[in-house]
């Protein structure tokens, strides 16, 4: 049985280290090359900065897919560090853990009036085969990235997966996206994000995109259903330390598409389910189906305002919450999908659009890499 | 001997309201009313029923409380002392019913509910779907899926609820054919499930028995093949909330015919159920238990177990899922009972509220909370403390006293003298026809339809719009004038601190 053992919280996290949570609203915009051509980040930074009026100024991010591709075979570490101390703990841990490849300090443009930035460090990882005994090399990276931002103090792992990468802080996206130099990565997926939070402890990794391992969310909305989706997922081991829901998209991202196996139109059906009057009407075997998902993930149902976009290694996906209470839009020209907030942000990098759209409550957009991209 | 005993209550007549139509004396079903040219009461034998006031054409009638005071002493109160009358008159151990009165902390009413604004948006439940829709029975980890997307997974049986409220178990014996009639109409209609107790299913309702819980308690009335398998599902009686571990025991003037037949026991034999089952004397015992009546039930039924809030609830819950159960039913101290000692009623248990934290709590860090639904009674009084139970771990919550309120019920707490005036706790016939089983249906119907409406308007309000986003939410709970280790056993914070 392919989820034996699943459920041990010992297995992949053992502290208990939890952070407040900061509800927020937010401007959200992705873009994906089905053919994997890249694309430079300053077309999603014009994208975000159509929405400026969106976000407050509290955090803003990008997450980029096929950055690293010299080192695809290798976790990709993206680190921030409140002080040198706590880069110091991080490496003497990453000896023990990790073969280290490579680290250098991740490239910053200093003068665009970003303040007090953590020092941000990446690292090139790759896993000792003797570690992986017990568990699979995710597994293992997972509870690695789980360690360190729960044990190690002012260390906080800001993204975590193989030829991808986040980059993101404190400040207008725009200004994050310049002071990162994203002009200069190429990808075939970028998701980016503005926030505007309530209320914040002007945290950098508390801003969007949040990312485990290859997953990365960018979200814009609240998960009314936090608390239960929460609880859920410490069962099978994640310790929700964030400052944002957001990690619990993720999370059960995670869950569903990667321990539990489930393809991403039925992990969708879990996280926005359908509506039971809308599944009783369902052909037999579609109804048994969506029955038996409600059923047994009932806890992981993300009830309340939300759009999302969601960047995976194959591929991005968007998704509202089921009733539809968070804007918008989806777009196809040639091989390229977008995905925004506002119609106007695509319209912005792509004047001339095959399609646009605006996908229904509840069900996804989903677009998936070529075979063969790398 | 004659007793000591002042009358508890003052039955006042006005006469010159009073007609004389002696309606109020043929209500009287305690003998607290006589005819003597005027309406005669008889005080001390009035228990407050209210029958006799609800039916006066007049209203000539209120029933007040005896104002007898006595010498003042926060120790020894007039209650206490009047025990002491009672039992120097009897030598017998103080019989009661219905669930603890006793002003111990209800910690329902400590907690408070949250609610959305800007950040996110509330749902208003008459434009949008507010599901309340619920499963019972073992979920299984995950699903698995062939390649061809089918489901490889068999679930195990499932017992869908149209309102995640249930009603309680309740036996025929201590309530009446009439009353369990209502019942089972209902359950019906509103798409939920009501439990035979431990007296056997009357042939009567075998048209209802897929909305039926069947129960197997110590005294295995009435179990047979059929009555197993002609139900939702089957629960296995381990315990009651009003009197943990102690059995319970029908007088022989209530088995008349009907229920020395569904009870399967000679006429005006008394019904003893054991205070243990006497082939469990241990968690392995039970799950050989669990396991015989799936064998019997062609793995068909879920199969719950019941248990008694107790000091220990949460590892011996755990026990009774590894132990194979689909569902535990957990009663609170506070729990209904037909009669118990006032002994055992008043002071044995511990309270649903934290019972409930404990146990949701311990079967997740166990990783085991999937395996089984949980299902809390115990005093659960209005929508309110649905939502907090809801919201505190549990699938659906059980109503025993609520729903007899609903058929007419005053909680007058004589339910053991089998007068019950109102048709409800009775098996004279005489009583019994005075509860319509339609109208106490129908009136069973409103309360859960309200009910119904409250919870959508509180999920709403919470901006979500499944009672699966409910359940275990804890974090849409604040405690109010809690100790810090209560708080930290119900697993919510004070009100006042944020997310």
């Amino acid at each position: 049985m392919k989820c034996d053992g699943l459920m041990n919280p010992k297995i992949i996290n053992s502290s208990g280290r939890v952070h407040q949570r900061i509800p927020s609203g937010c401007a959200i915009s992705g873009l994906m090359s089905e053919e994997g051509r890249r694309i430079d980040g300053s077309v999603i930074i014009r994208s975000i900065a159509c929405m400026h009026d969106r976000s407050n100024g509290l955090g803003g991010g990008f997450a980029a897919y096929g950055i690293y591709p010299k080192r695809k075979h290798q976790y990709a570490f993206h680190m921030m560090f409140d002080n040198i101390e706590a880069k110091e703990a991080t490496e003497e841990f990453f000896k023990d853990v990790f073969n280290v490849d490579k680290d250098e300090a991740i490239p910053t443009h200093r003068e665009n009036g970003i303040r007090n930035p953590p020092i941000l460090w990446r690292y090139f990882l790759e896993v000792p085969e003797n570690k992986l005994e017990f568990l699979t090399e995710r597994d293992y990276a997972m509870k690695i990235v789980m360690q360190i931002n729960s044990e190690i103090e002012g260390a906080f792992v800001a993204s975590s997966g193989k030829n991808m990468g986040a980059f993101k802080g404190v400040g207008y996206p725009e200004d994050i996206g310049k002071f990162y130099k994203l002009e200069e990565y190429s990808a075939y997926i970028w998701t980016s994000h503005g926030r505007f939070p309530t209320n914040t402890p002007g945290w950098w990794g508390g801003a969007h995109p949040f990312t485990l391992l290859d997953w990365s969310v960018v979200h814009n909305g609240e998960i009314s259903s936090y608390g239960i989706n929460k609880r859920y997922l410490e069962m099978f081991g994640y310790k929700l330390e964030l400052r944002t829901d957001t990690e619990v998209i993720a999370y059960l991202f995670d869950l569903l598409v990667r321990r539990h196996k489930l393809p991403m139109d039925l992990a969708v059906k879990a996280l926005a389910s359908p509506f039971w009057k809308d599944i009783d009407r369902m052909e037999p075997e579609q109804k048994k189906i969506a029955t038996a998902i409600r059923q047994v993930y009932g806890s992981t149902l993300m009830n309340g305002p939300f759009s999302i976009i969601l960047g995976h290694s194959s591929g991005m996906m968007g998704l509202n919450d089921r009733i539809k209470l968070r804007p918008m839009t989806a777009a196809r020209k040639d091989d390229m999908l977008y995905m925004a907030s506002e119609e106007s942000a695509i319209r912005e990098i792509a004047p001339d659009l095959d399609a646009v759209w605006s996908p229904k409550a509840g069900t996804a957009v989903i677009g998936t890499l070529k075979e063969g991209v790398e | 001997m004659e007793s000591q005993l002042p009358a508890e209550f003052v039955v006042n007549v006005d006469h010159e309201k009073c007609r004389r139509c002696k309606r109020c004396v043929i209500n009287c079903s305690f003998g607290a009313i006589e005819f003597k040219d005027k309406v005669t009461p008889n005080n001390r034998q009035c228990v407050a029923c209210h029958r006799c006031a609800t039916f006066c054409p007049e209203s000539a009638i209120t029933i007040t409380e005896n104002q007898l005071d006595y010498k003042d002493g926060y120790n020894w109160t007039p209650e206490i002392r009047k025990n002491i009358l009672k039992q120097a008159e009897s030598g017998g151990i103080i019989l009661t019913a219905m669930g603890n009165p006793k002003p111990y902390p209800i910690y329902w009413d400590h907690m408070l509910i949250d609610a959305c604004q800007v950040t996110n948006p509330s749902i208003d439940p008459l434009r949008e779907p507010m599901e309340l829709r619920t499963y019972l029975g073992a979920k299984p980890e995950c699903l698995d899926f062939d390649s061809d997307i089918s489901l490889k997974t068999e679930l195990a049986p499932q017992v869908k609820l149209d309102i995640p409220i249930v009603f309680a178990a309740m036996s025929y014996g201590a309530i009446s054919l009439n009353a369990h009639k209502a019942l089972a109409m209902a359950a019906r209609r509103m798409g939920t499930l009501m439990n035979t107790g431990e007296g056997g299913l009357h042939e009567d309702l075998a048209s209802y028995t897929d909305r039926i819980i069947v129960q197997v308690a110590s005294g295995r009335f009435g179990v047979t093949s059929k009555y197993l398998n002609n139900s939702a599902l089957v629960e296995i009686k381990i315990g009651q909330g009003a009197k943990p571990g102690i059995g319970g025991h029908l007088p022989g003037e209530k088995v008349g015919e009907d229920i020395s037949k569904t009870r399967m026991i000679p006429v005006g034999t008394d019904a003893l159920s054991p205070a243990p089952h006497h082939d469990i004397y241990s968690i392995e015992d039970l799950s050989q238990l669990i396991y015989a009546i799936k064998e019997a039930t062609d793995y068909k039924k879920p199969v719950s177990v019941k248990i008694a809030a107790v000091h220990n609830v949460a590892a011996i819950a755990s026990g009774i899922v590894r132990a194979g159960a689909d569902i535990v039913m957990i009663d609170g101290f506070r729990g209904g009972t037909g009669a118990a000692p006032m002994i055992i009623r008043d002071h044995v248990g511990i309270p649903i509220e934290l019972a409930l934290a404990a146990v949701d709590d311990r079967l997740r860090q166990e990783g085991i909370r999937n395996r089984a639904s949980i299902l809390v009674g115990g005093s659960i009084r209005q929508s309110a403390d649905v939502v907090k139970a809801i919201a505190l771990g549990a699938d659906a919550c059980v109503i025993g006293t609520a729903s007899l309120i609903a058929m007419g019920c005053r909680v007058c707490q004589k339910c053991y003298t089998g007068n019950c005036a109102w048709g409800i706790a009775t098996q004279k016939p005489e009583l019994v026809r005075r509860l319509n089983p339609e109208v106490g249906a129908d009136r069973l119907c409103n309360l859960l339809t309200a009910w119904g409406h409250e919870i959508q308007e509180v999920l709403g309000s919470l901006g979500i719009n499944a009672i699966e986003s409910l359940r275990g939410s804890r974090e849409r709970l604040r405690g109010v004038g809690l100790s810090q280790e209560t708080l930290d056993i119900l697993g919510i914070k004070h009100a006042g601190i944020g997310q």
